[in-house]
């Protein structure tokens, strides 16, 4: 709990004593942080600069070699025409299916998540307790242990026009909600119960129900733990790999799995050209998301790890 | 009162009771409609779905559920089970290293930029943005890094480091450390993110009290501050715990699961068991996958307890 408030505004001063001038310890301490970020950087700048070069280039030389003639054929390639299988579509299709899965995904598991993180805080039953404790240890629950029973559920549910839900975008999204839903409810729990009572309670007395209270009090001033909330599911989704691959069907296969599958066609010589421009464009979003977000991925981060 | 008022309505006190409490109930109707999909969700997946995965593994399932029970049929048999026993095997090693190499690294880390150092932002961002990213394409690109025929190897070696060797995945033995190696490039961040926290969360005067004692610095943080963010170590502690019982993507993406069965996990044995349409021995996976997560919890459970019952003793 306390972890998610200091993590959240982690800007706070540094305790370390104060630095006295350039000492050898000091020097020491730069270089470590250095040869760690370079660590981090070296697999994305080996990454962009293989996406630029020609094959007969990156046979010629080594991952570092910058690009002679860097060229963005590979990109092209990956996003439009770079073979999965049968298909040769590339990279577009599974970009397409990523966005309609998360942007239908991630307003409807946060409006839920919302209401639901109201009612434990503002109106509690008898039993909601208990449902936000099932709820909050399901957050520990490896999702791969119930696979098979929701492939089970979602496919006894006959659709009107044929088939099941199971392997259908409905189908994705329901299972999106689900596992977004324990993180997704405590973010909102934890951020409702720390607004005042009184808020509440005057509304209460101006005869305010549910709903009212709801949208015209709470909705408005919960706009910050939203925005985290959207990032949070916004890179979850994206970057969801088992879920999209067991239960979107072939229709709806998300960018990450087509780029896998992508990789994994690859036959004779692999061709890391069109890979890394396949990775670099499926990392793309979340990536732009992190370097805009800045400081409010970091409260995403602290607000995923007040499970503990 | 009450009694007044229940005998002029001819109503016993039981009566009068049952009233008001449905009256209660009532009142919080629409919040019992708000709440359905959580209601849905906490009971429906999270406990009867659970439920249902354990019942399974002990019938002999093939594609549909069956309720042919065998007992203890299906765990017999997984455990005599080479790639099973791989897996399980596998995880412990990975999760450990995994484990220990974050918190390590991730103290380290957090550690160093609380020096005051500048560019503290940009070390932040950089030592973090692997974690923006899937676990697809961490084991891409650290497949491509550690290609032995493209990657990091054959850089070193043109470079003049004839002998140069580094290409972990080519070799079954040493799969597992090029997946741990990735997977930290990817998670420790986050480690960091967590420590860091911790560490600025304590008080400004423990510092200059072991100042004033003349406690070396290094020895501050391994044996002053560290006992003290027992939170933050925990909760850092955890995430990593489940993550690494769920790796999935990452062995996927890296290796397959090779060399051989190399890199093979449960998770991947539940998958493939559910694919190779034999749901009760992939259950029977599946309930074993559950109980480390078991065990945490109930150790959660237990040291909350104990916490609360010493804070109401003092």
């Amino acid at each position: 709990m306390s972890n998610l408030a200091m993590a959240g505004k982690a800007a706070v001063e540094p305790s370390g004593p104060k630095p006295k001038g350039l000492t050898p310890a000091r020097i020491g301490l730069y270089a470590f942080l250095i040869i760690a970020a370079l660590f981090f950087l070296i697999p994305l700048w080996a990454m962009v600069i293989t996406s630029m070069k020609s094959m007969t280039e990156f046979r010629a030389g080594n991952i570092f070699a910058l690009p002679q003639q860097p060229t963005f054929e590979y990109w092209v390639k990956a996003w439009s025409t770079a073979c999965t299988g049968r298909d040769c579509n590339g990279l577009a299709p599974g970009f397409f299916n990523s966005a309609k899965i998360t942007l239908i995904s991630v307003p409807i598991s946060i409006v839920i998540a919302m209401v639901s993180g109201y009612a434990l805080s503002f109106w509690k039953y008898p039993g909601s307790q208990l449902l936000f404790t099932i709820l909050v240890f399901g957050a520990f629950v490896p999702f791969q242990v119930l696979v098979y029973p929701i492939i089970f559920g979602l496919s006894s549910v006959r659709l009107p026009w044929g088939g099941t839900l199971f392997g259908t975008l409905p189908g994705i999204v329901i299972v999106h909600t689900i596992f977004g839903m324990p993180i997704l409810v405590l973010l909102f729990r934890n951020f409702f119960a720390s607004l005042p009572v009184e808020l509440f309670k005057a509304a209460r007395v101006d005869g305010a129900g549910f709903w009212r209270i709801f949208l015209w009090i709470m909705l408005p001033m919960s706009v910050p733990i939203t925005i985290v909330a959207v990032i949070l599911q916004v890179t979850g989704i994206w970057n969801d790999f088992i879920f999209g691959l067991v239960f979107a069907g072939r229709e709806n296969l998300p960018m990450t799995v087509q780029l896998n599958n992508i990789v994994r066609t690859s036959t004779g010589t692999v061709e890391y050209s069109t890979n890394m421009a396949a990775t670099i464009l499926t990392g793309a979003v979340p990536l732009i998301v992190y370097f805009v977000s800045g400081k409010w991925f970091v409260r995403g981060i602290a607000a995923g790890a007040v499970k503990g | 009162m009450t009694s007044v008022v229940a005998q002029q309505q001819g109503l016993s006190e039981g009566q009068l009771r049952a009233k008001a409490y449905r009256r209660k109930i009532l009142g919080k109707l629409p919040s019992i409609i708000g709440t359905l999909p959580m209601i849905a969700v906490a009971i429906g997946v999270f406990v009867i779905g659970l439920g249902f995965t354990v019942v399974l593994s002990f019938t002999n399932s093939r594609l549909f559920p069956s309720s042919e029970f065998v007992g203890l049929l299906q765990y017999e048999r997984l455990w005599s089970t080479p790639r099973w026993v791989q897996s399980v095997q596998n995880i412990w090693i990975y999760g450990a290293g995994l484990i220990g190499i974050s918190l390590l690294l991730g103290y380290l880390l957090a550690v160093f930029i609380d020096q005051r150092v500048r560019g503290e932002d940009a070390f932040r961002t950089i030592f973090l943005y692997p974690f923006a990213l899937s676990a697809v394409i961490t084991g891409l690109v650290w497949q491509f890094m550690f290609d032995p025929i493209w990657g990091l190897q054959a850089a070193v070696r043109s470079w003049g480091f004839v002998d140069f060797e580094f290409a972990p995945l080519a070799d079954g033995s040493t799969a597992l450390y090029g997946m741990i190696i990735a997977a930290v490039w990817n998670g420790v961040g986050v480690t960091m993110a967590i420590l860091l926290a911790g560490l600025r969360g304590i008080d400004e005067e423990i510092w200059k009290a072991t100042r004033v004692d003349g406690i070396p610095t290094w020895r501050t943080y391994l044996q002053v501050v560290l006992p003290m963010m027992r939170g933050a170590v925990t909760t850092a502690l955890v995430l990593l715990l489940v993550g690494a019982v769920r790796t999935f993507d990452i062995v996927i993406a890296m290796t397959g699961g090779g060399p051989g069965i190399a890199t093979q996990v449960p998770a991947t044995y539940v998958i493939d068991s559910i694919n190779a349409r034999n749901v009760g021995h992939g259950m029977a996976a599946a309930t074993c996958m559950l109980l480390p997560i078991l065990v945490m919890v109930l150790l959660i459970v237990f040291f909350r307890w104990r916490a609360q019952r010493r804070a109401e003793a003092a």
